[in-house]
């Protein structure tokens, strides 16, 4: 692969409410033993990118944690590597990356010194599975200077996304951005976040962005250029989502409740790969009842358990229900405890005889 | 090379011939361990916890799983610029080569390895115990009575004392005597395969006794020493410690896993046991699945019935398929309806729908009732077991089998079937 990865992983999202009061979005934990980034990192490693920058901002202490070994990816290697790219003070700049493209912009010299002739640009926040030399393949045929991956969505799911129109050739002839869009009917065609340009071309459009004060690459540099450059879109299947609210991270993580998709991410190669921790496996004692649900490694289980997700560490206790809840890393849930459609973060304990409910519509993080 | 103060040598190359089928296609320190671990894990773990940094690991029997196992060290953080993880596998040398004759020729052959680090201690470890244990302590022992060897040493029943290495000590743990299987102890305290030898103590024995043939520790080095030096000291270890090298004991130790407050409890932080694993989602369970008293690996999917048993990952038990009082390594299939009891069913199995395992009576072993001597049935690694067969208690099968290996149907208590070929 003639490609340099990049990914955007600096991003908060309000949406995201207090999950991400600790952690940028891409360090968000998912099916129990993976991080959000895992999907974009492992879909570098195994289209053959070996060199991959991670340029993040917000809240960056547990991504760096996460990170903080390239070899769970096979990165780090003599050729290629993992670098985090995380905003500097030069001589030149002394402000914190004001956006998108001004992130890459101010990580020019890592771009120019490269050799690789593309970049793929992508969000650390996609949970998806694309081999991307299929999308520079399609870039370099349709002679497109920027390739634009979306995926087309029911109409109900767009209001999230930048939503495009395409032509009968593939190119982008209008984008409205999310907020700004009206609902329209049937199924809309949504911008993934994930681009291919070739490198010196991008070295020079973000050149000319900063000579001009544009910060944003989609509204900057795409949205600006969609009448005098050629961008062009790349349609992926498969499943696709990117987690950017509360309600999309909870809905990804039961949607990798159905065996089909867990096994289309984590058994059909290539695999998507993520830090492995040493945790024996879970325990489950003898009034435990799992139903439909997802045990990561070191947890021990007394109660009641049904369809949820349950990281690495915790604990039910006895005479406890979990119902429609994720419980992250080392949450403990005392004795007759009730959850329903809960969030439960990190750490957190809750004490027996707690009653905590959520509904579908609103679910309650507990932290 | 840089010099360290304590290497420690690892004896991996046994076969470890009491486990029977589970270790026909790997050495014994390669067998799988509470749903996740493979036995080398626990000294290789306790080397890193004990800031021993340099360890050889002798294979000899099998060596591939433990090869691939064990790679560069990376799970143990034992990839090292100067020390880390070497695997000394025996090799051609002009002259005269030979296998490893005994634990203690294995030690003599490599004293090149053991000289490039200049060690003033040596810890001689075998790969086919479980426990934690702080070697730190040992050394601080060790340094402290200024002994020329320091031989761990545990307290056992002592109507159990007959049947291992006996150590008799005084009051200071000054070694007077020891028996090897004594028909009457003397003492209770039992050597646990575990000794800290000061280098230049051990490399002159070992050229010393360099004719000896199947030179071992036990029978050999430890004897002349004490009658060399009169400097052997014991370390007593109260711990938690077990050999697992008979299928009664390998089952008992795991099965122990499954208790609502285990013995030997793999859940606390401190003394984290480390192991090479892949990406693996979480254990999931299925709608109408019922699993209780049972540790359950990252990565199994369970749809049927699990009680008191030791699962590891990517197992798979289909609906309406039932596990009782089993250990089933990782990616080993439960097809629909077939219920496993007591079994011990190695890596990649596959178990046919509807067959029964572990029916009927105890019958005495008709291939080794040495090693085959309890209700276990054992499964060795990638064997095939078909659909709709009955299958009895202490039962042994090895291999892909097909509904003709099975007259009627039935494999009574007691027999076995053993085949060189096995699935892929």
């Amino acid at each position: 692969m003639k490609a340099v990865g990049l990914i955007l992983a600096g991003g908060n999202s309000a949406h995201m409410k207090e999950l991400t009061s600790k952690r940028a979005v891409a360090a968000m934990p998912l099916a129990g033993t993976y991080r959000s980034i895992d999907f974009t990192l492992s879909n570098m490693t195994n289209s053959g990118i070996n060199t991959v920058a991670v340029i993040s901002q917000y809240s960056s202490r547990s991504l760096n944690a996460h990170l903080s070994s390239s070899k769970w990816w096979d990165f780090g290697r003599k050729q290629g590597g993992l670098y985090l790219l995380n905003p500097t003070i030069t001589p030149d700049n002394g402000s914190w990356y004001l956006g998108t493209a001004d992130a890459l912009a101010q990580n020019l010299e890592f771009l120019k010194e490269r050799h690789e002739p593309y970049v793929v640009i992508a969000s650390g926040d996609g949970v998806y599975k694309l081999d991307y030399n299929k999308v520079v393949e399609q870039h370099t045929r349709t002679g497109a200077e920027v390739t634009v991956v979306c995926k087309e969505l029911a109409q109900a799911d767009a209001k999230r996304f930048g939503v495009l129109e395409v032509n009968d050739e593939g190119r982008i002839t209008a984008w409205s951005e999310k907020e700004d869009g009206e609902p329209k009917e049937g199924s809309s065609i949504v911008n993934c976040g994930i681009y291919v340009a070739r490198r010196r071309h991008l070295i020079q459009i973000l050149e000319e962005c900063k000579l001009n004060e544009r910060y944003d690459l989609v509204r900057d540099i795409l949205i600006r250029h969609l009448d005098t450059k050629r961008i062009m879109a790349y349609l992926m299947d498969g499943y696709w989502t990117n987690i950017n609210s509360v309600e999309s991270y909870f809905a990804c993580n039961q949607d990798l409740l159905d065996p089909a998709l867990r096994h289309y991410f984590f058994q059909e190669e290539p695999l998507i790969y993520t830090k492995v921790d040493d945790f024996p496996p879970a325990k489950l004692n003898s009034n435990a009842c799992m139903v439909n649900s997802l045990v990561a490694g070191g947890s021990i289980i007394n109660g009641t358990v049904e369809d949820s997700v349950l990281f690495k560490k915790v604990y039910v206790g006895d005479g406890s229900t979990v119902k429609n809840c994720i419980l992250l890393d080392d949450a403990y849930v005392g004795d007759n405890v009730t959850l329903e459609n809960c969030i439960v973060e990190k750490h957190t304990k809750i004490a027996d005889g707690t009653q905590e409910k959520g509904s579908r519509g609103e679910i309650k993080i507990l932290s | 090379m840089a010099k360290k103060q304590m290497i420690a040598m690892l004896l991996a190359g046994g076969q470890g011939s009491r486990l029977g089928v589970l270790t026909q296609g790997m050495a014994k320190p390669a067998v799988a361990f509470g749903g996740k671990y493979r036995i080398i894990d626990f000294p290789l773990s306790n080397c890193v916890n004990s800031d021993v940094d340099t360890v050889g690991v002798l294979t000899q029997y099998r060596p591939l799983q433990l090869n691939s196992h064990i790679g560069i060290g990376i799970p143990w953080d034992l990839d090292k610029q100067v020390g880390g993880v070497t695997v000394l596998p025996p090799y051609e040398r002009s002259g005269d080569s030979e296998w490893y004759t005994g634990t203690a020729n294995a030690i003599y052959q490599n004293m090149e390895f053991m000289d490039q680090y200049n060690p003033d201690y040596v810890l001689i470890l075998s790969g086919d115990h479980i426990y934690k244990m702080d070697y730190e302590e040992m050394l601080t022992r060790h340094k402290s009575t200024g002994a020329e060897a320091t031989i761990a040493v545990m307290p056992v029943p002592w109507e159990e004392a007959h049947r291992f290495g006996i150590m008799v000590a005084d009051g200071a743990g000054h070694i007077t005597e020891f028996e090897e299987k004594p028909a009457n102890p003397k003492s209770n305290l039992a050597s646990m395969g575990i000794y800290i030898f000061n280098y230049s103590a051990l490399k002159s024995a070992l050229i010393e006794l360099s004719d000896v043939p199947n030179c071992d520790f036990g029978m050999h080095v430890i004897p002349y020493l004490f009658r060399k030096t009169n400097n052997l000291y014991t370390y007593e270890f109260h711990g938690y410690w077990k050999d697992v090298g008979t299928l009664t004991t390998y089952w008992e130790t795991n099965m122990a896993l499954t208790d609502l407050v285990p013995e030997f409890n793999l859940y606390e932080e401190f003394w984290q046991i480390y192991t090479s694993a892949v990406a693996h989602p979480p254990a999931f369970f299925a709608k109408g699945s019922k699993a209780r008293q049972s540790i359950i690996g990252d990565g199994s999917v369970i749809e049927g019935g699990v009680k008191h048993s030791v699962l590891g990952s990517d197992v798979v038990i289909k609906p309406g398929a039932k596990v009782y009082d089993s250990i089933l390594m990782n990616g080993v299939v439960i097809e629909e309806g077939a219920i496993v009891r007591k079994a011990i069913i190695a890596e990649n199995t596959v178990v046919g729908r509807n067959t029964r395992i572990g029916e009927g009576n105890f019958e005495p072993s008709r291939l080794d009732p040495k090693v085959y001597n309890s209700e276990i049935t054992v499964i060795g690694s990638r064997s095939t077991i078909p659909e709709g067969i009955v299958i009895g208690k202490n039962v042994a099968i090895m291999g892909t089998t097909t509904a003709a290996d099975y007259p009627n149907g039935v494999l009574e208590s007691g027999e076995y079937i053993i085949k060189r070929e096995t699935k892929a």
